[in-house]
């Protein structure tokens, strides 16, 4: 039997970043909000302490702050004619599991989207036309500009105490930052971080061979930092055990740090941990969802939470399972390419790169954070001109020592044997010696990607999981071979005593090794409903008291990590419903 | 130097004795066979740790397994001048922790059927738990070497242990239905997990493997010594989270 629970002005599904800042957006302008969470509640001081934070098998290995598949998975494929076997266990990606979200085990790595990104398509047919797009990439254009969105990228940049240096300042151009990123309005909140011996290493050659290197903005505040919601950060201390790991210092933006402590002193917000959604209550001729269904693991009992907004702020494969298994918005079918939702699912061009060991250099990479990278965006989006190179698309381009985690980080020279005698040697010998130039490529979208239900395996509620049909593309090959050969060039120009062979892309994606959590699409933005999910303020086409934060809305995926955007969303959302739908709810675009 | 103490066709080291080190297995009245001599700990192995004194006991793992993952963690991590062997730096403790642990038994993980058999994109597609796996994967080896070399894997020679765990990471060795990569593929990143592991979960004993590569473990925190270490080592005594506990 469901329990009814007393309705409320507005539901989180998902007490991550999207939904912690959503949450405290609408209890600001007055509503009553309940944040669900189907993860445990944790504090930083609790859950994020020295020492057992410093702990690589716990939370790199046995990955304490990951979801649990045995929970809910996905299941996979290569191609359509494939039948999919479910993730058993996460390895390619690492989706959170708890109040805060990833953002409780993210890197930091801290982005605004280029102009370009956010136009993806239009920019390409305007700079190349139209037949350069292949028949089978399905990108489409942002539903809002770069320049409409920067006011609410810098809110974000000065909720997370971002640090880095300005490489456009409205409109000028800075040596030393990012010349290729959009104008911004103001410089970063914090200044860069101090960049280790191979960073520096990198920035010189890179420099000398004509490209554009800088400091990695990162959510890694430099120095202490009271941010937009009068909530202090804490300096980074360059540990080592960022990524997968809590936050001893407070450095590492993130809801528990930058937003919560304000939201949970406000008795207008109610946060429920341990409460999983199941589904959304929906009036499909109406076009209006009317609340919530979940189950409070504690108890087993499940509850309805009737609410008068709906804001599904859970990972994108939440966000995508809800939808579906709610029956909201017409599922894609790649054979007759209508539908919307599980469109254009997108990922990351990663684990590319090359290491380089230096006999006579000294790199102490257990000292820094992945804030401490020089990056540079020469061959990132459509920054270099595309004109006869067959591809679409490009990679950032960074060195730099992040960690130093001894389980996982042990570089010896190509030709060294996996175990014995002799690998200890070369473990021993090059620890110290080693650095790898790596490379994160954007990933455009394919038709034949996307996200569907699966006929066979279920998650532990008994809802279909989600199955996920996905390949890399010739497109992806190309990018990244094209790129490598820019990193091999900038390896040789630091004169290495030697160099592993190339990381390159090849055959089919490999669920096993980590690539990065930047999992994108499904219920993508847009201006036409025929073609996405969300209208310009991430309002469902379908129900518009419904709307939809993070990364599911991106229609592809950038080079660039996707928090940045995603928070910057959730502000922009945030601020279309209070200043425009609360005052007269209906659809804020007309399709 | 000669070590008479180490496995080979002449002088073959009694398993259970092997393993459980010192003189504890005798006073278990777990050694059937081995002599006294042949119970001390390897010769080669430099300043063996305090905890060989300790009494080996384990919570999961049979003394079968015992002896098959002793022979394994020594062959992969041999003795040398960088550090003790394999089975002194804890790592047999080690695995039968983790063994035993949620982990083991199959926690964070997806154990719904149908199985099926898939390319290794798909990653592990058994029922088996880790526990489980280790398991079946030992009794696989052995069998299998008793097949070509008329014993079980932990009373191999030397070098004839080296050559069997060749054969298994390269997929040679022929464990039937079972397949012999993806176990050696287990048994090599849980024994790099205990050599490398913080020693509070058993292995890495001394903090032996820490040593070896100069990582220094905790505190970390370095906000200070970052640009005053640019390009120069920093060597300190290295912290285990239970010297700050």
């Amino acid at each position: 039997m469901t329990t009814r629970l007393k309705e409320v002005d507005a539901v989180m599904v998902g007490m991550g970043w999207t939904g912690s800042i959503m949450a405290r957006e609408l209890t600001k302008a007055g509503l009553t909000v309940v944040g669900l969470e189907r993860g445990e509640d944790l504090t930083p001081r609790e859950n994020f302490a020295l020492p057992a934070v410093r702990d690589e098998l716990r939370y790199s290995y046995r990955l304490d702050l990951i979801q649990d598949p045995a929970l809910e998975t996905v299941t996979f494929r290569h191609r359509p004619s494939e039948s999919a076997l479910p993730m058993r266990r996460f390895g390619s990606f690492l989706p959170g599991n708890s109040v805060g979200g990833a953002a409780n085990h993210w890197g930091g790595q801290h982005w605004r989207y280029l102009p370009s990104d956010h136009l993806t398509r239009s920019h390409i047919v305007e700079r190349y036309g139209a037949k350069s797009i292949p028949d089978d990439m399905t990108i489409q254009d942002w539903a809002m500009t770069y320049d409409e969105m920067e006011p609410y990228y810098d809110k974000f940049d000065k909720l997370c105490g971002v640090s880095g240096k300005a490489g456009n300042l409205r409109g000028q151009k800075i040596e030393g930052g990012n010349v290729f990123e959009g104008p911004r309005s103001s410089e970063y909140p914090t200044p860069p971080l101090i960049m280790g011996e191979s960073g520096l290493m990198f920035a010189k050659v890179a420099k000398e061979l004509g490209y554009h290197p800088f400091p990695q903005p990162a959510s890694n505040a430099s120095r202490a930092y009271t941010n937009s919601e009068g909530l202090t950060l804490g300096g980074c201390q360059y540990c080592g055990f960022c990524e997968r790991n809590g936050c001893e210092a407070n450095a590492k933006a993130g809801p528990h740090v930058c937003v919560l402590p304000v939201l949970r002193a406000d008795p207008k917000f109610t946060l429920r941990a341990r409460a999983w959604v199941s589904r959304l209550s929906y009036d499909k001729a109406a076009k209006k969802v009317t609340g919530v269904v979940f189950t409070d693991t504690r108890t087993g009992e499940e509850y309805e939470q009737p609410a008068g907004l709906v804001v599904l702020s859970a990972y994108v494969f939440g966000n995508i399972s809800l939808l579906l298994n709610s029956g909201i918005g017409e599922p894609y079918d790649p054979v007759t390419h209508k539908g919307v939702v599980g469109r254009n699912y997108c990922y990351q061009l990663s684990r590319l790169g090359v290491t380089l060991f230096f006999e006579d250099k000294v790199f102490n990479p257990f000292m820094g954070s992945p804030g401490t990278q020089v990056v540079m965006d020469d061959f990132d989006g459509d920054n270099f001109d595309h004109s006869g190179l067959g591809f679409l698309g490009g990679c950032k381009i960074q060195l730099g020592h992040a960690d130093g985690r001894p389980i996982s980080y042990r570089p010896v020279p190509p030709g060294t044997p996996r175990w014995g005698t002799a690998w200890k040697k070369a473990t021993a010998k090059w620890y110290q010696h080693a650095a790898r130039i790596t490379l994160s490529g954007s990933n455009y979208a394919n038709r034949y990607n996307y996200i569907d239900l699966d006929p066979t395996y279920k998650d532990q509620l008994g809802r279909p999981l989600l199955r996920m049909t996905y390949n890399f593309v010739e497109n992806d090959y190309r990018v990244a071979d094209y790129c490598m050969e820019i990193a091999l060039k900038i390896a040789r120009a630091m004169n290495p005593t030697m160099m592993g062979p190339p990381g390159l892309r090849r055959g089919d994606y490999n669920t096993v090794p980590y690539q990065s959590t930047h999992n994108t699409g499904g219920t993508i933005m847009g201006h036409d409903p025929k073609t996405s999910v969300v209208n310009r303020y991430l309002q469902a086409w379908d129900a518009d008291n419904l709307f939809i934060m993070g990364a599911s809305t991106f229609p592809q995926q950038p080079a660039y990590n996707p928090t940045g955007p995603v928070g910057a969303l959730a502000y922009w959302s945030a601020d279309a419903i209070v200043t425009k739908y609360l005052k007269s709810p209906g659809p804020l675009v007309h399709a | 130097m000669t070590d008479k103490n180490a496995p080979d066709d002449n002088n073959p080291i009694a398993r259970r004795n092997f393993l459980l080190g010192a003189s504890t297995a005798v006073a278990a009245g777990l050694a059937p066979t081995a002599s006294a001599q042949a119970q001390q700990p390897t010769a080669a192995a430099p300043a063996a740790p305090a905890a060989a004194s300790e009494p080996a006991t384990y919570l999961t793992l049979s003394q079968t397994e015992v002896a098959f993952f002793a022979a394994a963690v020594d062959t992969l991590i041999p003795a040398d001048e960088l550090t003790p062997s394999g089975t002194e730096c804890g790592i047999v403790t080690f695995i039968d922790r983790q063994l035993a642990s949620a982990w083991g038994g199959g926690a964070k993980m997806y154990r719904s059927g149908p199985f099926r058999k898939a390319k290794p994109e798909y990653g592990y597609q058994l029922p088996l738990t880790p526990r489980q796996f280790f398991a079946a994967g030992i009794v696989a080896t052995n069998a299998w070497t008793h097949k070509v070399y008329g014993k079980d894997f932990d009373r191999l020679a030397a070098n004839e242990r080296e050559d069997a765990l060749k054969a298994l990471e390269q997929g040679k060795a022929d464990l039937g239905d079972f397949d012999a990569k993806p176990f050696f593929e287990a048994l090599l990143q849980i024994t790099m997990e205990g050599f490398f592991a913080d020693p509070i979960y058993g292995g890495n004993r001394n903090k032996a493997a820490w040593r070896m590569i100069g990582f220094p473990g905790l505190p970390a925190v370095y906000s200070h010594l970052i640009e005053q270490y640019r390009n120069k080592r920093y060597v300190v005594e290295p912290q285990s989270i239970a010297d700050f506990s």
